[in-house]
């Protein structure tokens, strides 16, 4: 036991503990949508998050290029030009991480869902022809020329061969979303430029100290992370409960038949749902990497499942219950692991959510997202 | 049109499958059991299949030595398929943390015949098998009650806890984990030890015939239709008085007792065990198996795991990017065929056909 350390350093845990669950709130956000309308465990989530880090670093480095060292320090920026950086990282992060999700949805999901259409259709084809041409060739160019032009051909036939009209079980969605997500990691671990190494990220932002809370230095990384991640919910949670489209997203989590006789596009509401996630995704990858500094092919791994427990936390399929699911995990991870060590952060999480889940069996609000904002 | 239904036709080819066991149902009783008995067999000659012309160049694994790959995967694999095909396939819980109770059999017989005591493996072996069916009991009583979804949740916990407690535990070996685990005794000619893996092939084959042939017994009692029942309509099955509840706790402690099974020939074969051995990944590689063979259907499970277990070995080829095509492959075969290459049979009931209109859906259609 070591309770002294969680007195001196109580402040200290409890801003971080916020900024941490800030962006698993983000993350959780992605899962309790797609939970909500589809009934839905998204699996692959957590790759669209690094596939955001990710985006953020090519951004900062192959877009505006930023070197990693200068002049034998971090390439601090300044003033308009640092709001300038980070906005572009922001932006892309969030369109990458986007439109990832959205493929995911039309080439793993939707043919699952009886509805498969030419784009789903053309991506599984050049995933197919790309592994195929695996087998005669070792160079990646020639790789993806294969690709390229073995997909015409086998789109056409995966269009005659998607079984329309037919919705799977739960079960193969599941298997599909982890499908997707180990390809996916394993994509980026294997044709990343540095394998299965760690990335740094350009830090330009010097993480000074902006003022003193009860003793405790505020970082201005936290502060924008956590100011962040409330904007971005509030634009979420203002986009569900106001807009027309939003509407559409609480018809179909509410009742798809229904909708559907109402006159919901329910396929394009899907596919917005998928947006809205991945975009609040790509927000909160950028911001880890704001933070931490580093990507990795498999980060998203352990940062995916603790973000779906602070949606179950929470309620799953009730956006603010994946917030206040979020800021728990994360507070109760940090003061966890000064009372009985880091290595037993992890499990802390998961206990937490099991005790929770014993006496509140649908999460610390209730779940639907339906009935969350009536 | 033509193509497109011959396309269909080979998506679905594992149909043949399905058709020889029903032109095998209709044989006399003494030509199927003939047929097993040939079957079990040559799969008990596995090891020397590589040696045989033309199936050898299909199954042999280039790099790795085959009998080695059949004792360390592919009996593991498709064990623990038929454990997990229990929780998942019969009773319809989704369990994301399986490998926790295979951790579970193979860190009882770690500690119990190297760590703190010197017991024979064969006595290990049971007791490991009770030790993860009562951590099966244990977590399963409170999260039982809870939805489908959050059991995934949760065990996927359950999964993680029990890794990060033995990474953590200096008793229970920390991060370098417990090596010169007790191998299984010597009978006559089969001697268990470093050199060969074949007596651990024929151990945990014989291991997997007595798993089917009990699993058998039960899918066709009572605790099986209930099963059926929970799965298909939880709220209708208890209205109809089925105990949900008791028998939930039932498949999850058989199937981790599976679970632990399986740990525990692997603890045995390799001797040497670590928290490393027990990644999150593996219990969605478990999964994975299950619903790949098709959840629900035994054979299924078993051809799901061996599967799941070989095919990474055979393609060695591919070296590193083995694991991108078999996640490539998951999705395709969800999008194609998602009800598994081997698809449970839905029985129909003679006695409920004849009431029902003739439209032969009323049970569900059989895709």
């Amino acid at each position: 036991m070591r309770d002294w350390l969680i007195y001196r350093t109580f402040w200290d845990l409890t801003v971080t503990g916020v900024a941490l669950g800030s962006i698993y709130a983000l993350v959780a956000l992605g899962y309790t949508l797609v939970y909500g309308v589809l009934r839905l465990i998204n699996f692959a989530h957590s790759e669209i998050f690094m596939i955001g880090t990710f985006a953020s670093l090519i951004t900062a480095t192959n877009v505006l290029g930023l070197p990693m060292l200068e002049a034998g320090d971090y390439p601090y920026r300044t003033g308009f030009q640092l709001v300038l950086i980070l906005l572009a990282c922001l932006l892309g992060s969030m369109v990458l991480s986007g439109a990832g999700a959205v493929a995911l949805e039309r080439a793993a999901y939707r043919p699952l869902r009886g509805s498969g259409d030419q784009f789903g259709a053309v991506v599984l084809a050049f995933v197919t022809a790309f592994v195929v041409g695996l087998v005669f060739f070792d160079t990646p160019k020639s790789n993806l020329i294969f690709g390229i032009i073995g997909t015409g051909p086998i789109a056409w036939m995966y269009l005659n061969i998607f079984r329309r009209g037919r919705q799977a079980p739960r079960l193969a969605f599941l298997i599909s979303a982890i499908g997707a997500s180990t390809a996916i990691t394993e994509a980026v671990a294997i044709w990343g430029p540095r394998d299965r190494e760690q990335y740094q990220t350009p830090r330009v932002l010097e993480k000074k100290t902006l003022f003193q809370l009860f003793g405790t230095d505020i970082r201005i990384d936290y502060v924008i992370v956590i100011i962040g991640a409330l904007l971005m919910m509030t634009a979420l949670l203002l986009f569900v409960n106001r807009t027309r489209l939003g509407r559409g997203v609480r018809a179909v989590a509410q009742d798809v038949e229904t909708a559907k006789i109402l006159g919901v596009n329910v396929d394009f509401v899907i596919l917005i749902t998928f947006l809205l996630g991945g975009v609040m995704a790509g927000g909160a990858a950028m911001m880890f990497t704001l933070v931490y500094d580093q990507s990795k092919f498999n980060i998203g791994f352990l940062l995916g499942v603790k973000s779906f427990t602070a949606a179950v936390l929470g309620g799953i399929g009730n956006l603010k219950g994946a917030l206040l699911g979020g800021i728990v995990l994360g507070l109760a991870e940090n003061y966890g692991s000064a009372l009985f060590g880091g290595e037993w952060k992890d499990v802390i999480a998961f206990v937490l959510l099991l005790v929770v889940l014993m006496f509140r069996p649908t999460g610390l609000l209730g779940e639907s997202l339906a009935k969350a904002r009536v | 049109m033509s193509l497109s239904e011959s396309l269909r036709s080979v998506t679905s080819g594992t149909r043949s499958v399905s058709r020889l066991g029903e032109a095998l149902a209709k044989q006399s009783r003494s030509v199927r059991w003939s047929f097993g008995a040939i079957c079990i067999l040559a799969l008990y000659l596995l090891p020397w299949w590589p040696n045989v012309p033309v199936l050898g160049w299909i199954v042999e694994t280039p790099g790795t030595s085959f009998p080695s790959v059949l004792t360390d995967q592919v009996v593991i694999f498709v064990l623990v398929a038929l454990g997990l095909n229990v929780v998942v396939g019969l009773a319809g819980l989704l369990d994301l943390g399986y490998v926790g109770f295979y951790a579970v059999g193979a860190y009882t017989v770690a500690i119990l015949s190297s760590q703190h005591a010197n017991l024979p493996w064969l006595l290990c072996m049971p007791i490991a098998v009770l030790v993860s069916m009562l951590a099966g009991v244990i977590l399963g009583t409170p999260t039982l009650r809870l939805r489908g979804d959050y059991l995934a949740i949760v065990t996927l916990g359950f999964g993680e806890i029990i890794r990060i407690t033995a990474n953590n535990l200096h008793w229970l070996g920390d991060s370098r984990g417990i090596s010169n685990i007790a191998t299984p005794p010597s009978i006559g000619p089969l001697k268990f030890g470093v050199l060969d893996a074949k007596p651990y092939y024929f151990l945990g084959f014989t291991t997997i015939l007595i798993v089917i042939f009990l699993l058998r017994r039960l899918e066709n009692s009572r605790v099986g239709r209930s099963w059926n029942a929970i799965r298909e309509d939880e709220d209708a099955a208890e209205l109809m008085g089925v105990d949900t509840f008791k028998f939930k706790l039932w498949a999850f402690a058989i199937g981790a007792a599976i679970g632990g099974l399986a740990g525990s020939l692997y603890a045995g074969k390799v001797q040497f065990i670590n928290p490393n051995n027990f990644p999150l990944q593996l219990s969605i590689l478990f999964l994975a198996a299950v619903v790949l063979g098709g959840a629900g259907n035994m054979w299924g499970a078993v051809v799901g795991g061996a599967l799941v277990a070989w095919m990474p070995e055979r393609f060695r080829g591919f070296a590193d990017k083995r694991v991108f095509v078999f996640g490539v492959a998951l999705v395709l075969v969800m999008v194609f065929r998602p009800q598994g290459l081997i698809p449970r049979k839905i029985r129909k009931e003679r006695w409920l056909e004849s009431w029902k209109p003739s439209t032969g859906t009323a049970l569900g259609s059989k895709e």
